[in-house]
């Protein structure tokens, strides 16, 4: 049988255009418009028809293009978001409404999400909320929480309004950076590759715990045609090392002698571009021997379990702990005490964008084109494994399609270096979906157990909190989770007599590390749910608790920091009160009438320090003042959607006095911007917001003191001259005649940014954080009881976030973390070699999300920038608690393990009914 | 290996005679389960063969062609007997999925959670099969004989699904349960046809259940017993259940799906025989 897979000529319309390509049997019409036709607005997020990016019209109708065999678009139409950005009515109101509701984010599912849009509004040109999302509902967004996105298409009919705002800090204006994520133009890691570089594949450990050999490989490559060179460890000129926490770098670029997790990455073949479709790694030479292997944590803590590193002795990587008072003493005499076991698995990040890049070397300097939440990170990372002079490294980030913490680890970067400099020529890679969940960091998942004590008037006297945390095969940001946890385990609540003691256990499972909350959002399941618990012996209203226990200016948390200013979990609570009264009476009738269906409303509140623990964190920002008048950002603050361009740019037009549309952005790239810090622990609005202020300050003195003006004197850029009106005088600064610097600045600063904390004791006494941001949620559930489904009907969540630079993308990030939460509680556990797809691994929908009121609180902080605090993390804090207090308040069943799936529901429910 | 997209029946037979050739229709199921792996074997796309797409009565009742998608299905005209069919194309992943995905791949790819077998059975589907030297039909309970596995022989397509007239009184009703809105693999599902005589009397009962087996069942027994029941009086026995045999999965445990699949016939039978169920 001929065994060659043949091409046949198809001919159909992109777009209004004729097009004629050939592609191979069988191929995915997703890849024939992208590496074939260079549609690169189609976007491939799983190559499986779960997640929706690659949507096209099909002679009108929405299909998946990567389950659509090109052969059958012969004949036919097909449009892209590209192709309808430029013409289509509908898209053209929809980009714009997209913007106005900021319904975009990272962007990578915005073309999946606009084409199908259009595809109903041409049929229904004013859909209702319950349309868009059947319309919608194919389409996987992990940033926005989804609301946006309805509103956007259900208002797209409507005028839109023409934006006049300068953009001062405080004013909701759309991003600065988002009209190319909604005609189509926005490029993330797998779009800017040259269409004929060399292809990167690597060979994975099937395996938890592997041994290996490998095979001839140089005379496989010899037999096998398209392979261009294979990289393993013996490649790796510098260490073959690497990690994010210098005393726990643990982690092989490619495993030498042993694996430790499923999918990790032993070897790389790299291969012709035209070889790739047909390519099987199965061929690959390598045996495999599978060892006995710890999966949980019990199994790594037993006296037999294989050691995973050395001098890691019990698999014990690090501990962390903070102690205040006498916890065993005051829980001893406490009125009243209630005590838990909490648990929860491991969560995939699940950003609609696999990891992916290209890399090439230029003058002998290696450059890597990557999604990233971190370049410099990145680049000391290289500068380790390729054993290189940090000069001869670029990193030019990508378009991040959604990070949420993973992507502050490296990925491809090291095999796109390797092979770049192996090969002497451009390299790409991109990660199948199976790829990315298999080998990228998860959270992690805990066990934890937890004791609070309570005096009879409903004040809490001790806090015992005991957790045991998975980290995985390495260290990646274990050690962080472990010692974050103690310190926010109390929530943001005044207790005297408090221990917490968290442990980073090593297991044969993919590295746990950086999502969203850093183990916070496991503990706070733990407090809150407790909390609940106590309140309700207690006879005391669950809201009132908490608010007779909230931090407030000058009490000690748990570290024993005193924060004179700017604590508002109190102003949070507090806002709660109207929905929590109301809601309460509206479930009350609810369930008088419903015998089958119950609702529950529940509150939980949350804390996160912004920025590193105790550990320097600073961000620098540069600007300068061309000649011609342009006034320049250097903005290397990551944008991976939560809109960090915008943010940035506000705080610096506000300081410098100008509109932000006159400020053009240099974006994230090594070679042409100072270092601001990685996008993590919701540290870029407070920190680089921080040295982008003080830039503005500076740039602005430079401006003034040129012509002795006041402070108070307003500046206005008109081309070559900036006229300064100083009161009641008016100076004019001609740039042109100004001299130059070497970057072709007349005016140029340069400031850093890097918050005061101080280190913790052996007890966890100290100043971990200069700032904390404060969050209250509340939820309103309904439960089947009979079917144990739980449907969250309404969200209402207070924010403290000090000041709201753009309150827009505060709602964008409050929404986007409650949808989080939200999976985390209902529906999300990853388990290697079973949920490594985006069908067994459920992440909600466009119909999980239901309407969320946000409400701002803004206790401005000192520290903050125009008073601002972080904002990120703190979201999807209270939302797993809130949703299991909600379900126990519905059915009378408390929770205790997450995902809270319909079957563990029921069996809970069903428990209490049989007594149990 | 080629890609073959004939426009004739015997065309396609003849390709399958003389190479050795996997069916594609929509791609929905095809392209997960190849994956990242490289082509095995040529590919016969039938989505063009003359005949073989959209809804047309016969004499005896509903021929569905095989290539029709679950969007057709859920957009045409169709008795009240067959609101179970079209609820379950529009529960069918999403409408990407039902755009491209077809009833007759539904039912070749052969997944215990397929969407389209519990309705298909209560209708009493047949199956049209075209091969080398001759026609043949068989119910559908037949056809499909276990996860991944089927009556379907080499060189054998699947060409219509027919459906025999039901009394002109019946009305149907499905129910899917998964953990999400949209794009979810379903933990459990069920399919009724209810007829009531009128003093609301059930005359005319089936029922199937999905993901409880190995292939989606019908429950004989418990149709039987239906018969002169009242609707809302109706209990199911975990005898009426004997006939399932479900497993413990990530999506849910052997127990759970038991207890939930006798909710769910009930929620069904009074949304297909009481007026507002």
């Amino acid at each position: 049988m001929d065994k060659q897979v043949s091409e046949t000529m198809t001919d159909f319309l992109l777009n209004n255009q004729n097009v004629s390509t050939a592609p191979k049997a069988g191929e995915r019409l997703s890849q024939t418009l992208r590496e074939g036709l260079g549609q690169r607005d189609v976007k491939i997020g799983c190559d499986a028809g779960d997640c929706g990016a690659c949507t096209v019209l099909l002679d009108g109708a929405p299909v998946c293009a990567c389950l659509t065999p090109t052969q059958q678009a012969a004949g036919r139409h097909i449009e892209t978001l590209a192709g309808l950005a430029g013409q289509d009515a509908d898209a053209l109101r929809l980009a714009e409404s997209f913007q106005n509701h900021g319904a975009a984010q990272c962007g990578i599912c915005t073309p999946g999400m606009m084409v199908s849009a259009v595809a109903l509004l041409r049929q229904t040109p004013e859909p209702s909320s319950e349309q868009v999302q059947d319309a919608l509902g194919g389409v996987l967004c992990r940033c926005t929480g989804y609301r946006k996105i309805i509103d956007a298409v259900v208002c797209s009919h409507a005028e839109q309004p023409v934006a006049t705002s300068n953009g001062e800090v405080g004013a909701p204006i759309r991003r600065l950076d988002g009209a190319n994520k909604v005609n189509g133009t926005e490029t993330f890691g797998d779009d800017v590759a040259p269409r004929d570089a060399l292809v990167v594949q690597i060979i994975r450990s099937p395996f938890a715990r592997a041994s290996f050999t490998f095979g001839d490989t140089e005379q496989w490559q010899a037999q096998t045609s398209g392979v261009e060179a294979v990289l393993t460890s013996a490649d790796v000129p510098g260490k073959n090392l690497f990690g994010v926490i210098p005393a726990f770098v643990d982690q092989p670029v490619f495993a030498e002698r042993e694996t430790r997790f499923r999918g990790e990455a032993v070897a790389a073949v790299i291969l012709h571009p035209d070889v790739v479709q047909a390519f099987d790694t199965t061929g690959f030479p390598i045996e495999w021997t599978e060892l006995p292997s710890a999966g949980t944590v019990a199994e790594a803590k037993a006296a037999q379990a294989p050691q995973l590193h050395a001098g890691r002795d019990g698999n014990l990587m690090c501990g962390g702990f903070v102690k205040q008072g006498n916890a065993e003493q005051a829980l001893a005499s406490a009125d009243v005490c209630v005590e838990g076991r909490f648990q929860t698995g491991f969560v995939e990040h699940a950003y609609i964008e696999p990891e992916a890049g290209y890399a090439e070397v230029v003058n002998g300097r290696v450059e890597v084109h990557a999604c990233t939440q971190a370049p410099v990170m990145d680049l000391e990372a290289l500068e380790i494994i390729l054993g290189m002079d940090r000069r001869n490294i670029r990193i030019v980030p990508t378009g991040v399609g959604g990070g949420f913490g993973s992507k502050l680890d490296i990925s491809v970067q090291p095999y796109l270096a390797l092979a770049a400099l192996k090969t002497g020529k451009p390299v790409r890679i991109t990660y199948s979906r199976t790829e990315s969940m298999q080998s990228t960091t998860k959270r992690h998942p805990s066990d934890i157990q937890l004791k609070i004590g309570a005096t009879r008037d409903g004040r809490i006297t001790g806090f015992d909190f005991s957790g045991d945390f998975n980290t995985g095969a390495y260290a990646s940001w274990g050690p962080t989770v472990s010692n974050r946890v103690p310190v926010h385990a109390s929530g943001p609540y005044r207790i005297p007599h408090y221990q917490a003691e968290a442990r980073a256990i090593h297991t044969h499972n993919p590295p746990s590390g950086a999502f969203r909350g850093f183990g916070v959002p496991q503990s706070a399941i733990a407090q809150e749910s407790l909390f609940d618990e106590l309140a309700d012996k207690l006879g005391i209203d669950r809201l009132e608790f908490r608010l007779r226990n909230a931090l407030q200016d000058n009490t000690p948390t748990v570290c024993g920091q005193v924060f004179e200013q700017g604590v508002g979990i109190k102003a949070c609570l507090e806002a709660l009160r109207p929905a929590w009264d109301s809601e309460r009476k509206a479930v009350a009738a609810f369930n008088a009438v419903n015998p089958v269906h119950k609702r529950g409303v529940g509150i939980a509140a949350g804390w996160y320090g912004c920025g590193n623990t105790s550990l320097p964190n600073p961000s620098t920002i540069k600007a300068g003042v061309r000649f011609d008048g342009t006034i320049v950002l250097h903005q290397g603050a990551m944008d991976i959607g939560q809109g960090a361009n915008t943010v940035i740019t506000q705080i610096f037009a506000t300081a410098l006095g100008v509109p932000v549309q006159q400020i053009q952005l240099v974006g994230a790239d090594t070679d042409v911007t100072p270092d601001a810090g990685k996008t993590s622990a919701s540290r870029q609005t407070f920190v680089s917001g921080n040295a982008a202020r003080l830039a503005g300050d500076a740039l602005r003195g430079d401006i003034l003191a040129k012509v002795n003006a006041s402070q108070t004197a307003d500046l206005k850029f008109a081309g070559e001259m900036i006229e300064v009106n100083d009161g009641a005088s008016s100076h004019w600064i001609n740039l042109s005649s100004l001299s130059q610097c070497d970057e072709g600045y007349v005016f140029c600063a340069q400031e850093t940014y890097d918050p005061p904390t101080k280190p913790l004791d052996v007890n966890g006494q100290g100043v971990p954080y200069a700032q904390f941001g404060y969050t209250a949620q509340l939820v309103v559930v309904e439960v089947d009881m009979a079917l144990g489904t739980v449907t969250p009907i309404k969200f209402v969540a207070a924010h403290d976030v000090g000041k709201a630079i753009n309150p827009m993308l505060v709602e964008g990030q409050v929404e986007g973390g409650i949808a989080q939460g939200l999976g985390m509680a209902l529906m999300e556990e990853y388990i290697p070699g079973r949920t490594e797809n985006l069908h067994d691994y459920l992440i909600p929908t466009i119909g999980d999300i239901p309407p969320i009121e946000t409400l701002i609180i803004e206790v401005p902080d000192a520290h903050g920038p125009y008073g601002a605090k972080g904002l990120g993390e703190h979201v999807l804090i209270p939302t797993a608690p809130a949703l299991l207090n909600a379900i126990k308040d519905a059915t009378g069943a408390r929770l205790t393990e997450v995902p809270a799936t319909p079957a563990r529901v029921r069996a809970a429910i069903k428990d209490l009914r049989h007594g149990n | 290996m080629q890609y073959f997209a004939p426009t004739a029946l015997n065309e396609a037979l003849d390709l399958m005679a003389s190479e050795d050739l996997n069916i594609i229709a929509g791609g929905t199921d095809a392209f997960p389960a190849r994956g990242q792996t490289p082509l095995q074997k040529g590919l016969l796309d039938i989505t063009r063969i003359d005949g073989l797409s959209g809804l047309e009565w016969t004499s005896t009742g509903l021929r569905i062609g095989a290539a029709t998608s679950w969007s057709e299905i859920a957009r045409a005209d169709l008795p009240t007997c067959f609101a179970a069919l079209q609820a379950a194309a529009r529960d069918v992943g999403s409408v990407q999925i039902q755009n491209s995905g077809t009833i007759a791949g539904n039912i070749c790819n052969a997944s215990p959670a397929a969407d389209g077998m519990p309705p298909l059975l209560t209708l009493g589907a047949e199956v049209e099969l075209a091969g080398p030297s001759e026609i043949r039909q068989m119910p559908l309970q037949d056809f499909v004989t276990g996860p991944r596995r089927t009556q379907l022989r080499p060189g054998e397509l699947v060409t219509a699904i027919t459906i025999p007239a039901l009394p002109p009184h019946t009305r149907s009703a499905f129910e899917k349960l998964g953990s999400r809105k949209y794009l979810v693999i379903s933990i459990t599902m069920v399919a009724v046809v209810i007829g009531c005589d009128g003093e609301g009397r059930i005359d005319f009962a089936r029922v199937a259940v999905g993901a409880c087996s190995p292939v989606a069942k019908r429950l004989i027994g418990l149709e039987a017993d239906l018969i002169g029941q009242m609707p809302q009086q109706v209990v199911i026995t975990p005898d009426h259940l004997s006939p399932l045999s479900p497993i413990s999965d990530i999506r849910a445990d052997a127990d759970y799906r038991l207890d939930v699949v006798s909710e769910q016939i009930t929620r069904a039978i009074h949304k297909a025989a009481l007026p507002n169920g």
